[in-house]
């Protein structure tokens, strides 16, 4: 077969009909535009909320008070205060798969200094706090397990406190007042924006948990515990340990547990399912116009070979052979398809660029739905113009000829 | 020499379920190269269908059709297409030039069917002077729309020379042309006979049919009538006269 005039051949037909072999093609820009543009906005969600839970740290386990399958006295997470520093110790003691423990307690106060104030949020926190959420220290330095021990009223502040209470710049060394208490600033956490929800996750105040139990929120209780596991394969056994050791602890049974363990992996999970279903959602809407598109090529290469019977008839009879005249409406089928393909890429990336600009939206262009969304429509070219070649091909020449 | 076309008792009948159609009733023919006949007989004759054979579109039901030496009811589809597009070249009645395509393009169009590879700069070699042989190398890049009724004719003429047939069949190829440029296309076929290329042509009109060298008649499926045409039309000599005559229409007007 002469495979190559054949190309010719195709190209200089779909040429001839430039309008038509456009909007032909139309259906499948369209198609794969929408599918690399909705599958980018899945992305880019499914992306931030991974960052997002990046920014937990590594390997975290969050131990809560409070349980969801409760019995009785039903409540969810940070419900009923259960934990205690007790409970922190004896995982930092027993549980060996644990490198570093940090209790949490929160509250809320107002907060004052250079004559200014402002309301944020008291995190009481171990000295490993920062190493669990892998957030590095901006200026000056952690406090440390001295001052955790003895109750030290010294913070770590994050860039929001700056910006409100330390406007003229260097807030090291300097006196904060929470409730009243004076607390030596020692150092400036590296900014983190905001978050997927839109909290401002700089607006808060880090001091020894120790402090804020005794002198701020002035409670026994812990809100939780962070925990973090050496390795990720370990995360699961250092979890059993923890809940076999707090169920001991608490004397409760799967059943009546008063606390939670969740590691980051089912966090992560949870969260990400959520956006891989609205990605798969969107792609699946975007598909059906996608075959749209394709049954608009097949439409159109019908319409075709009927109005082109007598070129068929002209073919055949100066030589060509059946399967010739197949390749060629079906290469004209694939070209138009692809030629859809690569610039429905091209408006897909477009458009999930201006929407991402234009809506703040994060857009993820991944490679992998570019070239699958390229492949979906050459493919399409071949499925839906099979049928309309394999029609041409099988024409009589006379009576082709003959076609009125 | 060898007869270029060669059938022998050639019978055609098409089957269409309830009723059978005898079409071609035991025909046999020679033709030589340089022969330039002209295949007459009114509607349900069985020309066509004698075309459409000897064009090697149709297989026979009966009979044997040797062309060139080929017996061409041992091939398949496509050793057929191959066949037509090395030794025939066909022209017919409603030019069936493909649209928006330019004149070269459509001459080339056989090459970019044949078993060799012709580069494309051959083809347009050897389609512009195809183009040039029926007077038409400047008009190359113009559409068929935009080319009358004669030039697109004389673009098919060109397109049916471009593989060098051994026959030409014309399918009533001046029945949708006033009689003028009948004459001038007709002048075509007779000065491509005069270099020797064999011609076969289907008409009903009596004057075309006398430009050709040879009449043959048929009737019912079968010959009624095959004979040397005694004084013939040269296309030339009726192109002056009709010249002339315009002229002098002209004068009196």
């Amino acid at each position: 077969m002469r495979i190559a005039s054949t190309f010719t051949i195709s190209f200089r037909a779909l040429r001839r009909n430039a309008m038509r072999s456009t909007l032909t093609a139309l259906g499948i820009i369209i198609g794969v535009g929408a599918v690399i543009a909705m599958v980018s906005i899945g992305n880019g969600a499914k992306a931030m909320v991974e960052s997002q839970i990046a920014s937990l740290g590594q390997n975290v386990l969050l131990i809560f008070s409070g349980s969801f399958n409760q019995g009785g006295a039903r409540s969810g997470a940070f419900g009923a205060g259960t934990l205690t520093i007790d409970d922190a110790e004896a995982i930092k003691r027993e549980v060996p798969g644990a490198v570093s423990v940090s209790p949490e307690v929160r509250a809320n106060a107002q907060v004052l200094a250079n004559g200014l104030n402002w309301s944020t949020q008291i995190l009481g926190e171990s000295e490993t706090y920062l190493d669990i959420r892998q957030w590095p220290i901006a200026d000056g330095a952690m406090f440390t397990d001295a001052d955790v021990r003895g109750v030290g009223k010294v913070c770590v502040i994050g860039q929001t406190i700056v910006t409100q209470l330390f406007p003229d710049g260097d807030p090291i060394g300097q006196i904060l007042r929470i409730r009243n208490q004076p607390f030596k600033v020692l150092g400036v956490l590296v900014a983190k924006g905001l978050s997927v929800q839109g909290q401002d996750q700089d607006d808060f105040v880090l001091v020894p948990y120790t402090s804020a139990m005794k002198r701020i929120a002035k409670q026994p209780m812990l809100r939780s515990i962070n925990a973090q596991s050496a390795s990720a394969d370990s995360i699961e056994r250092v979890q059993n340990d923890i809940i076999a050791l707090l169920r001991q602890r608490h004397r409760t049974t799967e059943q009546t547990d008063d606390f939670t363990v969740r590691n980051q992996i089912e966090i992560a999970q949870a969260r990400t399912a959520a956006t891989d279903t609205m990605t798969l959602l969107l792609g699946a809407i975007a598909g059906v116009s996608l075959v749209v598109g394709g049954i608009g090529i097949m439409n159109i290469m019908l319409v075709s070979v009927t109005e082109r019977t007598r070129e068929i008839g002209i073919r055949l009879a100066v030589g060509a052979h059946g399967s010739e005249i197949q390749l060629q409406f079906l290469t004209e089928a694939v070209v138009l398809s692809a030629f859809g393909g690569s610039l429905g890429i091209l408006l897909g990336v477009v458009a999930s660029e201006i929407l991402s600009s234009v809506n703040h939206w994060p857009t993820l262009v991944s490679s992998t739905a570019v070239v699958t969304a390229f492949v979906f429509s050459a493919a399409v070219g071949v499925v839906f113009g099979f049928y309309p070649a394999r029609k041409a091909s099988l024409l009589d020449p006379i009576d082709a000829l003959r076609y009125e | 020499m060898a007869p270029v076309v060669k059938i022998e008792d050639v019978h055609k009948i098409y089957d269409s379920g309830e009723v059978q159609v005898h079409a071609v009733r035991g025909i046999s023919l020679e033709l030589y190269k340089g022969e330039f006949m002209a295949l007459m007989g009114a509607s349900g004759s069985g020309k066509s269908t004698l075309m459409n054979t000897l064009g090697c579109l149709d297989r026979p039901t009966r009979g044997t059709y040797l062309l060139d030496g080929i017996d061409i009811s041992q091939l398949d589809r496509n050793e057929l297409a191959d066949l037509r597009n090395a030794k025939l070249g066909f022209v017919f009645q409603g030019f069936n030039l493909l649209a928006r395509t330019t004149a070269l393009e459509n001459v080339e169009l056989p090459m970019l069917y044949g078993t060799r590879k012709v580069s494309s700069r051959e083809m347009a070699e050897r389609a512009l002077h195809c183009l040039d042989i029926v007077g038409l190398s400047d008009r190359a890049d113009h559409f068929p729309s935009q080319l009358s009724g004669g030039q697109q004719q004389r673009v098919a003429i060109a397109r049916a020379l471009v593989n060098e047939p051994q026959v030409l069949l014309a399918d009533e190829p001046t029945g949708n042309l006033d009689s003028k440029t009948s004459v001038e296309v007709m002048g075509v076929f007779q000065k491509l006979n005069n270099e020797g290329i064999t011609i076969v042509m289907v008409t009903h009109e009596l004057d075309i049919a006398n430009y050709c060298k040879r009449n043959l008649i048929m009737r019912d499926g079968r010959v009624v009538s095959d004979i040397q045409v005694a004084q013939r039309s040269i296309a030339e000599v009726e192109m002056q006269r009709l010249r002339e005559a315009e002229t002098a229409a002209k004068l009196t007007g």
